[in-house]
C-alpha cells in the first residue's frame, strides 16, 4: 500500500467519531441529491410522457396563406390596410417524397401523414363537434400508440371504421359496432362503424378525437390525395426545436416543435431544473464546508504528528496527498452511504405517493448514471473540501509543530 | 556527500527571532561533530539548546552562518532538499517519544523508510522487527504505539531514529520523561548502537551523570558555546 494511503486511512481510523460524523454528513448530502434528482427526473419524465404521449415532437403543416400587398391605383402606393385571409385546409405539396426523406433521417424514429380537420359527429338527435384525424394505421402507432390505450374493441380504421374516445362514446351513447355519422364543414357526410374506444387519460381528447383512415379523411375534408400535416417523432425530444427550425427552413412549411407548442410546460421544467441545481449546489457547499472544517481541526490536532513526520523525511507533497486522500476517501465512502439513503428515500416516497388505484404517482428515476454522477460529485467535493487543510498541513513548520506540543 | 570528514559542521551560526524587538538567540556558534562521536549538549533553560537542535536537525534555518551535514552545505537547499537530507542522514529522538499513535510499534519504526520509498516492501518490516528485537521489544511488534509504556515508546522512538542508519542522531532530552531505570536503559541502547556503528549522537541533557558517560560535552550558555 502507498505510504500516503496508509497514513490517510490510519488518520481517519484514529478519529473514528469525527470520521463517522462527517461521513454521515456526506451521506445525508448525497442522499438528498439522489432523492431530489430521482424525484425531479421522475416527475419531469412523467410530465413529458403525459404531454408527448399524445403529441408528435415536430408537426409540419402547409405555411399560412398571406395576403399579397396591393397597390393603390390612384396614388401608386401600397394599401395601408390589408385584410388577413381566412386559412383553408390545404395539402402539403409533394408530401410522399418529404415523408420518405424524413423517414430516412437518423434522428427521426417515426413520421406519419395525417388529415386533420373539424367535423360534427351525429347520432340520433345528439351531435358533437369533433377533431377528425385521418391517419395511416400502419405508421401512426409510431406517433401515438393508440392500440395500448384501447379500452374496448380494436384499432381498426380501415374502410369506414372509426375509433373514438370513451367520453365521446358516453356522450353519444356509442359502443363498438354502432354507427356514427360524421359531417364535414362542406356538409360532406359519411357513415362510420365504431371499431374501438380509447382512453388517452385526457378527458378533452377522449371527447374530441375521432380516428378514421387517411383515405376517409381525405374524402371527408375534400383533400383528395393530400395530407394536412406530417407528424414526426425524434430520438432526442430536446432536439425538437432545432430539428423543427431545420425542417421549416428546408421545406418552407410551417414547422412547430412540441417545445413551442408547450412553452409553459418547458418553462416549468426548466424552473424545476434551476431550483434543483440551486438546492444541490447548497447541499454540496455545506458538505464541502463540513469536510474542510473537520480536516482543519484534524490538522490542528495532529500538528505534532505532522511535525514528527516532516522530521523523519515526509515531503510536503506527501502530506498534501495524505489529506487530499482523506477528503477523497470521506467523499467516496460517504457517497456509498448516500446512495443507500437516497435510494431508500426515493423508493419510500414512491410507495407513499400513489394514485387512488395504488400505482405510483410517478416512478422515481434511479439510474446508474445518477449513482455514478453522485459518487463523482462526492469525490470531487471531498477533494475540494480537503484542499485547504491539506495545504495547511503541508505548509506546517515542523519545528513549530513539534515545539507547540 | 563526503564519505569522510565530520558529520556535522557549524560555522558562525547566528539565529535571531524578528518581532517588535529583534532577539538574537544564537551568537556565532562554531561546532563540529565527528563520525561515531557521542556528544552531550548541556545548558540551562533558555540558553538556545532547542533552537540549536532545530538548526542542526534542518528543521529551522540560521539567520546567518553555515550548516553542513556530511560536508554538504545546507544553507542553499530548498525545503525538498532539506527534507531529503533530513530523512536519509538524520535521526530524531524527542523527550516525549512522539510516536504516531494510530500505528503499531513495528510500523512506527519503518515509517521513515516507507516515506522515503513511497510504498511498503517486506524488507522494511524485517528491518523494523530486527531493531525491535535488539531493543528488547520482541513480541511487541503489532502492539499499537499508544498501548506501550513510556520507556517502551522511547525505545521504539530510538529504533525509528536508527532505521535509516543515519549519520547523526539528535536526541532532545530522551531520558527526561522516563524513570531512572528506563532512562538508563534508553541511554545504554543509544550508546550501544553508537559503539557498533559510525552513527554519531548529539544528546541534549540536563543530567550531568549522563553527560559524563558521553565522549565529550558541549555547554551552551546564553546562545554561545563555552
Amino acid at each position: 500500500m502507498r505510504f500516503e494511503l496508509q497514513v490517510a486511512l490510519r488518520f481517519l481510523q484514529e478519529g473514528r467519531v469525527q470520521t463517522a460524523l462527517i461521513m454521515g454528513g456526506i451521506g445525508t448530502g448525497v442522499g438528498v441529491i439522489i432523492f431530489l434528482s430521482a424525484l425531479i427526473a421522475g416527475l419531469q419524465a412523467s410530465i413529458i410522457d403525459r404531454t408527448l404521449g399524445t403529441q408528435a415532437h415536430v408537426v409540419l403543416q402547409p405555411s399560412e396563406e398571406e395576403a399579397r400587398p396591393q397597390l393603390d391605383r390612384v396614388h401608386q402606393d401600397v394599401l395601408a390596410h390589408i385584410q388577413r385571409p381566412a386559412q383553408r385546409l390545404r395539402t402539403i405539396l409533394g408530401w410522399p417524397r418529404l415523408l420518405a426523406d424524413l423517414r430516412s433521417r437518423p434522428d427521426v424514429t417515426a413520421a406519419t401523414p395525417t388529415v386533420e380537420g373539424s367535423a360534427f359527429a351525429l347520432r340520433g338527435t345528439a351531435n358533437r363537434s369533433v377533431a377528425l384525424r385521418g391517419v395511416d394505421s400502419d405508421s401512426y402507432g409510431g406517433i401515438l400508440d393508440l392500440r395500448s390505450k384501447l379500452v374496448e374493441g380494436t384499432f381498426d380504421v380501415t374502410g369506414t371504421h372509426a375509433v373514438v374516445g370513451v367520453e365521446l362514446a358516453k356522450e353519444l351513447g356509442l359502443g363498438v359496432g354502432d354507427t356514427l355519422r360524421l359531417v364535414a364543414p362542406d356538409d360532406h357526410t359519411e357513415l362510420f362503424t365504431i371499431s374501438g374506444l380509447f382512453d388517452v387519460g385526457i378527458t378533452d381528447l377522449n371527447l374530441r378525437w375521432v380516428f378514421i383512415s387517411l383515405r376517409s379523411g381525405q374524402t371527408l375534408m375534400d383533400l383528395s390525395g393530400g395530407v394536412s400535416s406530417i407528424q414526426v417523432k425524434l430520438r432526442d425530444i430536446y432536439s425538437a426545436e432545432q430539428v423543427a427550425r431545420e425542417l421549416g427552413a428546408a421545406t418552407g412549411l410551417k414547422s412547430d416543435s412540441w417545445m413551442t407548442l408547450n412553452s409553459q410546460i418547458l418553462i416549468g421544467l426548466r424552473s424545476q431544473d434551476s431550483s434543483s441545481i440551486m438546492i444541490q449546489f447548497l447541499v454540496i457547499l455545506a458538505v464541502v464546508l463540513g469536510i474542510a472544517s473537520v480536516l482543519v481541526v484534524s490538522v490542528i490536532q495532529k500538528g505534532r504528528q505532522i511535525g514528527i513526520m516532516r522530521a523523519f523525511g515526509t515531503r510536503q507533497e506527501q502530506l498534501l496527498r495524505i489529506f487530499l486522500l482523506q477528503g477523497g476517501l470521506l467523499g467516496l465512502v460517504g457517497s456509498l452511504g448516500g446512495i443507500l439513503l437516497g435510494t431508500l428515500m426515493a423508493l419510500g416516497f414512491q410507495r407513499i405517493a400513489t394514485n387512488p388505484d395504488g400505482s405510483p404517482l410517478f416512478p422515481v428515476a434511479l439510474t446508474l448514471q445518477l449513482y455514478g454522477r453522485s459518487v463523482l460529485v462526492a469525490l470531487g467535493t471531498g477533494l475540494v473540501g480537503s484542499w485547504l487543510p491539506a495545504r495547511r498541513a503541508a505548509a506546517l513548520d515542523p519545528a513549530v509543530a513539534i515545539r507547540n506540543e | 556527500m563526503s564519505e569522510s570528514g565530520p558529520v556535522l559542521q557549524l560555522h558562525q551560526v547566528h539565529k535571531s527571532y524578528l518581532g517588535a524587538v529583534s532577539t538574537e538567540v544564537l551568537h556565532g556558534i562554531d561546532l563540529q561533530v565527528e563520525r561515531g562521536e557521542f556528544v552531550a549538549l548541556m545548558g540551562p533553560s533558555g540558553s538556545g539548546k532547542s533552537t540549536l537542535l532545530n538548526i542542526l536537525g534542518l528543521l529551522d534555518r540560521p539567520t546567518s552562518g553555515t550548516v553542513a551535514i556530511l560536508g554538504q552545505d545546507c544553507t542553499a537547499l530548498d525545503d525538498a532538499g532539506l527534507t531529503r537530507l533530513r530523512g536519509k542522514s538524520l535521526g530524531f529522538v524527542f523527550q516525549f517519544h512522539h510516536l504516531l499513535p494510530a500505528f503499531t510499534a513495528e510500523e512506527n519504526v519503518y515509517l521513515p523508510m516507507l516515506a522515503d520509498v513511497g510504498h511498503f516492501e517486506p524488507a522494511m518490516g524485517q528491518r523494523a522487527r530486527e531493531l525491535l528485537g535488539r531493543i528488547g521489544l520482541k513480541g511487541f511488534e503489532t502492539r499499537p504505539a499508544a498501548q506501550l509504556s513510556g520507556g517502551q515508546q522511547q525505545r521504539v522512538a530510538i529504533a525509528r531514529a536508527l532505521v535509516m542508519s543515519p549519520a547523526l542522531v539528535l536526541a532532545d532530552e530522551p531520558t527526561g520523561n522516563l524513570d531512572q531505570a528506563s532512562g538508563n536503559q534508553a541511554f545504554e541502547l543509544m550508546r550501544e548502537f553508537n559503539r557498533e556503528s559510525t552513527t554519531a549522537f548529539l544528546l541534549v541533557t540536563h543530567n550531568p551523570g549522563l553527560a559524563k558517560r558521553c565522549d565529550r560535552t558541549i555547554t551552551l550558555v546564553d546562545g554561545s558555546i563555552e
